[in-house]
Order: structure tokens, then C-alpha cells, then sequence
């Protein structure tokens, strides 16, 4: 037997303080699978000890939430007796030690906390983020990430439909994979995890336990260093059809009467998924270990706990149930095991050749895990900059094409043609627009809207507008393609929380986001926290991915945003300052990485976004695109790109306040198309509802603005296309 | 008309097929592949996903499932048999259509709308459409260039088993207009009979405006003829 001391401790990834506190937490040393329980159970992955107190501020309800944090996954009512489901994790540590795996088992993870809850998955999204094109590993790791979430997703049979990516060099260590998704089920047949009945069996079902993924949840808490690769086997292997046959196995016994309550292995496996469901229901389990569908001999109670194998759930069944249930599992060739019961010891015992190696109460595993309020400082937003002097000599014609060429600003068709977007034939936008709209399936009117969405450089220059900016972000996405914003769920990416300053960036972020969640009547339903996103100490831009969801009554009235037709009025609706700083132009194009973000308005973002959804609902507007990195030039070019349309646009402005208008960065606003016919009732709409616009041009056949610049569509659609070919090529 | 489709582990556009069917009133059963025998149809689909994982040859597996025998004695028998993407894939391992579909030459999954040229529109699948008509479907495979020997090849020119081809805008057949590397750009071909015909692009994906187009719909109802 090893010795537990604590040397094995703090290789657990556990303080000596924490050690201690087991210790008096049971009573006495724990054995080595105690341990390995304890350390899987308190890491930061798992426990949230760092982030727990101030994830506790943030809006969580509105009329429309059924379920917030602390499922699965969380619930949000779109009527008619359907629920969206839905929610976004991170798979940043894996992916980068191993990019097809760690990616393909990020998706596989996201789809079982939403299956796991009763939905049949509808949509994956994603965010990802690498390091700067130029740095030797970000070919493959974009090249294997791409294919594993394509590899996963497309064997599923879900499709992919919307998501982003960013190249920044400050994830040249530590790259970011977050994926979301959601699901549809019936407001009455929503599946939770908490375990009740003393007496009811717990059953494993899916694919056997394996030797990997052993601590991932802990390598996942810690930095890297420059050892990273030695920790390979850590990364899980994802088998995409053994989870497509879980899905459908777990759905169809979704339909009889048989379930208590179940939950996916997910990190720290088996571990997590029986001490969450027993600690929900306040309630104690015994597993026998014996009974453990296994991959290969000779595994020790140690490696079954710690396992991360994936495709596998963990159900409490109502008693007598039990051969119901396996017909269904059998049918489909999974393993089905019944390896424990539900008593009221209160305590996780589990036997292995008929000995107790473990026996600790549930309440020290979840309950008392360590909680810290760590040490932050306040971020305050840097002083303006000047600017004007480093913006006098630009040239206009090669900016606009070095912003449409560059990594980010480039058309990103290369990534969402890997993935399957269309499969289950409810995809009725496809990825580059605005946000993904996805019909519920059956009803042709309703249909579900999606945008993943985050600025980190604005994070980065000052937390709380950056986090406010990604909620908001969002709200626009939404807005702009005519749906409801209802919710949303985050997944919160930084540093090592242990260092005040990151620390103070992510209260920052979380101060910010609560002001535009509450203000948009926009809560948080769902999400996760991963930190120690750093390599030999230098920490990522703080990233705080948002994954918004909307509710479309009338699927026909959908705006796109590409233009319609020629000579129609082209709208800006919000107020344009001109912003700056931390844009596109200055951070990515000039390297100017200093100076605030714009600032934001909720009024206003709230009004104008209020003002879209009741002109696109009435019809009064052709397309819509919302402002966001790259300004207002962007915007217009972006929906020129997609139509082959052009426009005239009338800035009547000198240099530098024509850099300004067209690379600005001001927040809240939209571009809309408007025929002449709609054009009084358009603009009689916006008085009355007391909305910013104006009008700056009319589409076209060719891009001319103020006379004085004109562009070649197909070539600038040709630059726009072709980086992400030649850099993969 | 009746139409049978058949779901193995791992199929992912079944229920997609069925509700197209069923859009052109067809009606539709799932049979499951470990049956031993299938209700009497008029059409049998093979439909698109990954069955059985497809970790061996794309379509290996479900070729040998139980109830391909019945599937092919339909088709012996002259029923009709559709096989979509990955149904495909299973036709060519089966026998009942010649060559096979390698892994597309740039080594990714593809899905994307692309032009087809009508080759043939003398199959009861392809006869709403014109000849050299230009249609656009989606493809959506990893393994979907089609290839075949050159006796092969003859043999599907001669007889016009070629009913699909990938085009660009201006219905030019080359390079540049294939997306997956597939000999003479072949997309569908049909068997001797002229009652089996294998197809990469899915026809179930647009019979819809809000999903993208409606030239999908051409395939269902020239079976409806």
C-alpha cells in the first residue's frame, strides 16, 4: 500500500493546509484512493475554491429560467411546453497538449451535460483561440483542434453552427477551446441529478473505464511549464460513436418511467459524477467497484475512481427498474452495470474485493471543500492616449485591405466548412452571420438564436468594461438577427487566480458582467471557470467567453446580414464617437495596445436593441449586421462580401475623424439596410422610440466612400477569403 | 409510395431523410439494422451518418449488417435504393455499385453547397430535373472521392451510370470545380438496372427555402413519377 504523507499530498495538487484539514475532516489519514478522491474532488476545476464566492454574484433569473447554475447544464422556458438547455465549458489544458483529442472530448463532454438533462442537442457553438499565426505551434494546434470538434461533431450528428476565432500571442502557451451547446426537450421531461430514495439502484451505463484521463481535472488546475507534453496521458480519448449511441440509449429510456436522477462522468469521473449526485440529494452511496465495466485488467480502485473515460453517465434507477432499463442499453451494445445503491450513511463507501477503501462523508468531499477568497486589485481603466499623431500618415485603401486580410478580420469558411452545420436540417442560419438561428425542430415558426462572443483585449485593458462589452456582445448578436435575448452561460478563461492582479481581473470581469446581465434582463444559466491558464508564468488576456441564446417567434421574419438589392438607404443606429483605442486598427494593425476600450452605455444598448428587434418584427428593415471589432468599415464590407453587393458611403469627413468613423469601435450599434418604401416608416419608428441613427449611403453596385475611395469587390472578397487557405496550405 | 429507411448505429440523417419523404407525402418507415426482414416498399434509403463509427472502411461495417440481405434481394428484385453520403459508402462495399470513395484529396470533412451537373436524367431518380441542368445540394463527408479503374470508369460512361457531377457556376467540369478530388468529377452514379443509384450530395438537406435552397426536392419527386 503507498503511504499517504503529505509529499503524496501536494503531488495530488493538494496545500499542506488542505491536507490537514482532511485529516480532521475524516478523522484520521486517508488511504491512497481517499487521497486520489480528495484531490480530484478540491482541485480548482472541480471545487470552483477560487471563483465560488464571487460566481455567487452574478444574476442568475429571470421569468423565463427554469434551472440556473448548478446542474448539468441549465433551462430556460420557450413556451409551448418546450425548454432550451444549454450550456459552454472549456477544454483549454487538454487541447493543448493534444489538439484533435482534447478538442473532440470537449464537445463530447458539452453534449453529455445536455443529453444528460432529457434534450436531444440541436447545436454545438465554440470559441476558439490561439496564438499568433507566426508561432511554430499554432498551425497544428488550429489544424487539430478544427478537426477534432469537425470529428466529433460530425459523427454525432450535431451540427456546428456558430463560433469564433482569434489569434492573439498572448495564447502562444495557452491556447482556449470552450465549447457550448444546446438542447430541446419538454418542460415536463427534464432530467436532474440528484440522487433520492434509499434502496435505488446506481447504474453505470456507456463505455468502459480505461486508464486515461487519470487527473485531468487536476492537470487542468495547474500551469504549465516547460514539461507539458509528459502530460499527454492525462488527455482523454473521445469515441464519438459510442456517445452517439449513449445519446440515443439515454433518451430512449428517457421515455419510460425508470429515472431518479443521472449525471455524465465528466472531470474526475466516477469520483465527481456519484459524490455531486449523493451530495445534491444529501444522501449516502455505496459502489462496488468490482462492478465496474473495465477496459483492461488489473485496474485499482485508485485508477476507476480517477478515470476520465468518456461516454459514460451514472443513473440512479427506481428500484425494480433495473432490467427495463438494460433491454435499452443492450439494444444499443453498451455496458449496463448496476455497481451501487442509494443508503443514508451520508458517506461514499466503496468496496473492492469485498474490503472498504473508502468510506468519507459526501459532505467533506463537496460541502467542505476549500473555499478562498483570494486577494485581488481593482483594475482601473488606463488613461486615453494619444493617438492623433500615429494616425496622421495612414493610408486608408491598404489599411482597409490589411484589415480584411488579417487573421481575425478574415472570412472564416475554411473552419465552419470542416464542420457539419446543417445535419438534423433545422439550420436556417448558417455560420458567418450575426448569430446561428436554428428552427425547433417540428414547429415551423419557433426557432432558437445563438452567438459565442468575447473581446479579450478590451478585457485585458480593463476587466469591467471587457466583461460588460461580452455580455453586451451577445445582446447585439441576437438583436440583429430578430430574436429575444434570454440567457446566457459563460465560461470564464484566465490566469493563476493566486496573483491579486489576476485575481483582480476576473472580479473585474464578474462586476461587469453582472451590470449588463442585470440591466439586460439577461441572467447567467450555466457555465464554468477555467484559470491557471498560463505558461512559465505569463497568463492569457482575460478571456470570459459568453454564450448567448434567443428565442425567435416567427422564423420567416429573420434578418441576414448580407445586403438585399441595390440602391436601398443604408442606416447606422447608435451614436458613433469614433473609439479608438484597443481596436482592431490600433491593436492588431498598428500595435497599439495601449488606451481604455470603448465604453458602454446599457440604456442605450438595451433601447437600440429593443429598436432592431421592432423594426426587423415589422418588417421595416432588408438586413441588419451589428458593429463590433474592426468598426464600422468592417461591418458594411462584411455585408458587402456576402452579397456581392456594394455601397456609397457618404462620411464627409477629413483624415482623422474619417479614421475615426470608420475603424471606431463605439459600442451599441447596428448597420440596417432600408428600401425606399420603408424609408419614412423606418426613420418615424426610430424618432419615436427616441434612437440615435443616421444615414450614410445607399448600396451599390461598387464600394466607393466619399468618392475618393473606391474598391474592387471581388478582390477584396478574394483577400478576405484566401488567409486562412494559404496559411493552412 | 412506401419507403423503407434503414437506421444502423451511428446513422445521423434518418430522421432528416424521413421527414423529406414524408414532405413529398411518402410514407416512411425505420427499419433497425439487426432485423431480419422489412416491410414491403416501394424504396429503400441507405442513409447519411457514420455507421458503426465508420472507424473501419467508411461503410464496411453496416454492409455486413443483418439487414442489408433484404436490402439487397429489394434491389435484385428491382425496387428502388437510394444510398445518401454515407449510404453511399455502403452501396460501393456491398457490390451493388461499382468503385469506392477514398478519403477527399485535401484530407478534410467538407460540407459546403456545391454545383452539380444533371448528367442523367433518365433514372426514376434524376427526372424532374433537365439534362445539364445545374442544381445546388450540400456535401457533407470526410470520405467522398469517388474512385474508380478505368475499365470502370468506361464501362459507367457508356452505359450513362453517371448521373451527377460536381460543376462549377458555369457548368465547367475540372479541377477547380471538385471539391473532393473524385475521378471525372463524379458525384452519383446509378447501377446497370437503373434502380439503384448512389449519391454523395444530400438531397434530404434542401427541399426547404429557410434551409438554404430547394433542389433536393427534384430527387423526391422524380420517384413520385
Amino acid at each position: 500500500m503507498t503511504e499517504v504523507n503529505l509529499d503524496l499530498a501536494v503531488q495530488h495538487g493538494l496545500t499542506s493546509k488542505e491536507y490537514e484539514k482532511i485529516k480532521v475532516l475524516i478523522g484520521r489519514n486517508p488511504n491512497f484512493t481517499e487521497l486520489g478522491i480528495f484531490s480530484a474532488m478540491w482541485n480548482e476545476h472541480c471545487s470552483y475554491k477560487s471563483s465560488r464566492v464571487w460566481l455567487g454574484t452574478l444574476p442568475t433569473k429571470n421569468d423565463r429560467v427554469i434551472q440556473g447554475p448548478g446542474e448539468n447544464a441549465g433551462v430556460i422556458d420557450i413556451d409551448d411546453g418546450d425548454v432550451a438547455i444549454f450550456k459552454i465549458e472549456s477544454h483549454n489544458h487538454p487541447s493543448f497538449i493534444e489538439p484533435y483529442q482534447g478538442a473532440a472530448t470537449g464537445v463530447g463532454g458539452i453534449l453529455r451535460d445536455v443529453f444528460t438533462m432529457g434534450a436531444r442537442p440541436i447545436a454545438n457553438l465554440n470559441a476558439i483561440r490561439f496564438g499568433s499565426p507566426d508561432h511554430p505551434k499554432t498551425k497544428h494546434l488550429l489544424n487539430g483542434v478544427v478537426a477534432g470538434i469537425a470529428g466529433y461533431g460530425n459523427c454525432i450528428g450535431v451540427p456546428t453552427v456558430g463560433g469564433e476565432v482569434e489569434f492573439d500571442s498572448c495564447y502562444d502557451g495557452n491556447i482556449l477551446v470552450n465549447a457550448m451547446n444546446i438542447g430541446l426537450a419538454k418542460k415536463d421531461k427534464v432530467f436532474y441529478s440528484i440522487a433520492s430514495g434509499v434502496g435505488n439502484p446506481v447504474i453505470y451505463v456507456g463505455s468502459k473505464t480505461g486508464r486515461d484521463g487519470i487527473h485531468g481535472a487536476s492537470m487542468a488546475s495547474q500551469e504549465f511549464d516547460s514539461d507539458s507534453e509528459s502530460k499527454k496521458p492525462t488527455v482523454q480519448v473521445g469515441d464519438p460513436f459510442a456517445e452517439k449511441l449513449l445519446l440515443e440509449a439515454c433518451l430512449e429510456l428517457m421515455q419510460t418511467d425508470t429515472i431518479v436522477s443521472i449525471q455524465d462522468m465528466g472531470a474526475a469521473g466516477l469520483t465527481s459524477s456519484s459524490v455531486e449526485m449523493a451530495s445534491k440529494g444529501n444522501i449516502g452511496i455505496e459502489l462496488n467497484l468490482n462492478k465496474v465495466p473495465c477496459r483492461e485488467t488489473g485496474m485499482t480502485p485508485y485508477e476507476m475512481m480517477l478515470s476520465e473515460s468518456q461516454e459514460r453517465m451514472l443513473i440512479v434507477l427506481k428500484t425494480g427498474k433495473e432490467k427495463e432499463a438494460e433491454k435499452i442499453f443492450k439494444k444499443w451494445d453498451l455496458d449496463f452495470s448496476v455497481i451501487g445503491i442509494l443508503n443514508n450513511s451520508k458517506n461514499l463507501t466503496l468496496k473492492y474485493d469485498n474490503k472498504t477503501v473508502c468510506d468519507i462523508p459526501i459532505s467533506a468531499l463537496a460541502d467542505e471543500a476549500p473555499k478562498y477568497e483570494r486577494e485581488w486589485v481593482e483594475i482601473k481603466k488606463p488613461e486615453h492616449t494619444d493617438l492623433e499623431k500615429k494616425l496622421d500618415n495612414i493610408n486608408l485603401e491598404q489599411t482597409i485591405k490589411n484589415l480584411l486580410s488579417h487573421p481575425n478580420q478574415a472570412d472564416k469558411s475554411w473552419v465552419w466548412e470542416q464542420y457539419d452545420h446543417m445535419v438534423m436540417c433545422d439550420t436556417a442560419q448558417f455560420p458567418g452571420g450575426d448569430a446561428a438561428v436554428i428552427r425547433v425542430h417540428g414547429n415551423n415558426k419557433k426557432a432558437i438564436a445563438a452567438s459565442v462572443d468575447c473581446t479579450p483585449r478590451y478585457c485585458n485593458s480593463h476587466p469591467y468594461t471587457g466583461g460588460m462589452q461580452a455580455v453586451c456582445e451577445t445582446y447585439r448578436n441576437l438583436c440583429a438577427v430578430g430574436a429575444e435575448p434570454i440567457a446566457i452561460t459563460n465560461c470564464l478563461n484566465f490566469g493563476n487566480p493566486e496573483k491579486p492582479e489576476i485575481m483582480g481581473q476576473f472580479v473585474g470581469v464578474i462586476k461587469g458582467m453582472t451590470e449588463a446581465c442585470k440591466k439586460l434582463n439577461y441572467p447567467v444559466i450555466s457555465g464554468n471557470v477555467s484559470l491557471y491558464n498560463e505558461t512559465n508564468g505569463v497568463g492569457i488576456n482575460p478571456t470570459p467567453t459568453i454564450g448567448g441564446v434567443g428565442l425567435i417567434k416567427d422564423i420567416s421574419k429573420v434578418k441576414s446580414s448580407r445586403f438585399k438589392n441595390k440602391n436601398n438607404n443604408i442606416y447606422i443606429i447608435g451614436e458613433t464617437i469614433g473609439h479608438l483605442e484597443q481596436s482592431i486598427l490600433c491593436y492588431d494593425l498598428l500595435h497599439l495596445k495601449k488606451g481604455p476600450p470603448p465604453s458602454i452605455d446599457l440604456n442605450d444598448e438595451f433601447k437600440n436593441g429593443e429598436a432592431i428587434r421592432s423594426l426587423i418584427n415589422e418588417n421595416l428593415i432588408e438586413s441588419c449586421h451589428d458593429i463590433s471589432s474592426g468598426g464600422l468599415i468592417l461591418c458594411l464590407l462584411e455585408m458587402s462580401i456576402a452579397s456581392q453587393i456594394g455601397f456609397k458611403l457618404n462620411t464627409n469627413k477629413k483624415l482623422l475623424d474619417r479614421v475615426k468613423f470608420l475603424f471606431g469601435e463605439d459600442q451599441s450599434r447596428y448597420i440596417v439596410e432600408v428600401d425606399d418604401q420603408n424609408k419614412k416608416g423606418f426613420e418615424k419608428k426610430l424618432v419615436d422610440l427616441n434612437v440615435y441613427f443616421e444615414n450614410i449611403g445607399k448600396t451599390s453596385e461598387k464600394i466607393n466612400i466619399d468618392d475618393d475611395l473606391k474598391f474592387d469587390l471581388q478582390e477584396l472578397s478574394k483577400l478576405n477569403k484566401e488567409w486562412f487557405y494559404k496559411y493552412n496550405n | 409510395m412506401k419507403a423503407n429507411v434503414i437506421v444502423f448505429p451511428g446513422s445521423n440523417c434518418d430522421r432528416d431523410v424521413k421527414v423529406a419523404l414524408e414532405k413529398f407525402q411518402i410514407q416512411t418507415t425505420m427499419v433497425w439494422h439487426q432485423e431480419n426482414e422489412m416491410p414491403k416498399s416501394d424504396l429503400v434509403v441507405l442513409p447519411g451518418g457514420f455507421s458503426y463509427g465508420d472507424y473501419l472502411r467508411c461503410g464496411s461495417m453496416a454492409s455486413k449488417s443483418n439487414i442489408m440481405n433484404e436490402v439487397i434481394k429489394h434491389a435484385n428484385k428491382g425496387g428502388y435504393l437510394i444510398g445518401i453520403c454515407n449510404g453511399f459508402q455502403i452501396l460501393t462495399e456491398t457490390g451493388l455499385l461499382p468503385g469506392a470513395l477514398l478519403r477527399n484529396k485535401k484530407l478534410k470533412f467538407i460540407c459546403k453547397y456545391v454545383n452539380l451537373l444533371i448528367e442523367n436524367n433518365s433514372t426514376p431518380f434524376t427526372s424532374k430535373y433537365k439534362k445539364n441542368e445545374k442544381i445546388k445540394i450540400p456535401i457533407a463527408h470526410n470520405e467522398g472521392n469517388y474512385f474508380a479503374d478505368e475499365k470502370t470508369l468506361n464501362e459507367l460512361q457508356n452505359n450513362e451510370q453517371i448521373v451527377l457531377k460536381y460543376c462549377d457556376e458555369n457548368l465547367k467540369i475540372n479541377d477547380d470545380s471538385n471539391p473532393n478530388g473524385s475521378c471525372l468529377n463524379i458525384a452519383g452514379i446509378i447501377n446497370k438496372n437503373k434502380n439503384v443509384i448512389g449519391m454523395m450530395p444530400h438531397p434530404e438537406r434542401c427541399v426547404e427555402n429557410i434551409l438554404g435552397g430547394t433542389d433536393g426536392s427534384g430527387i423526391f419527386q422524380s420517384l413520385l413519377n
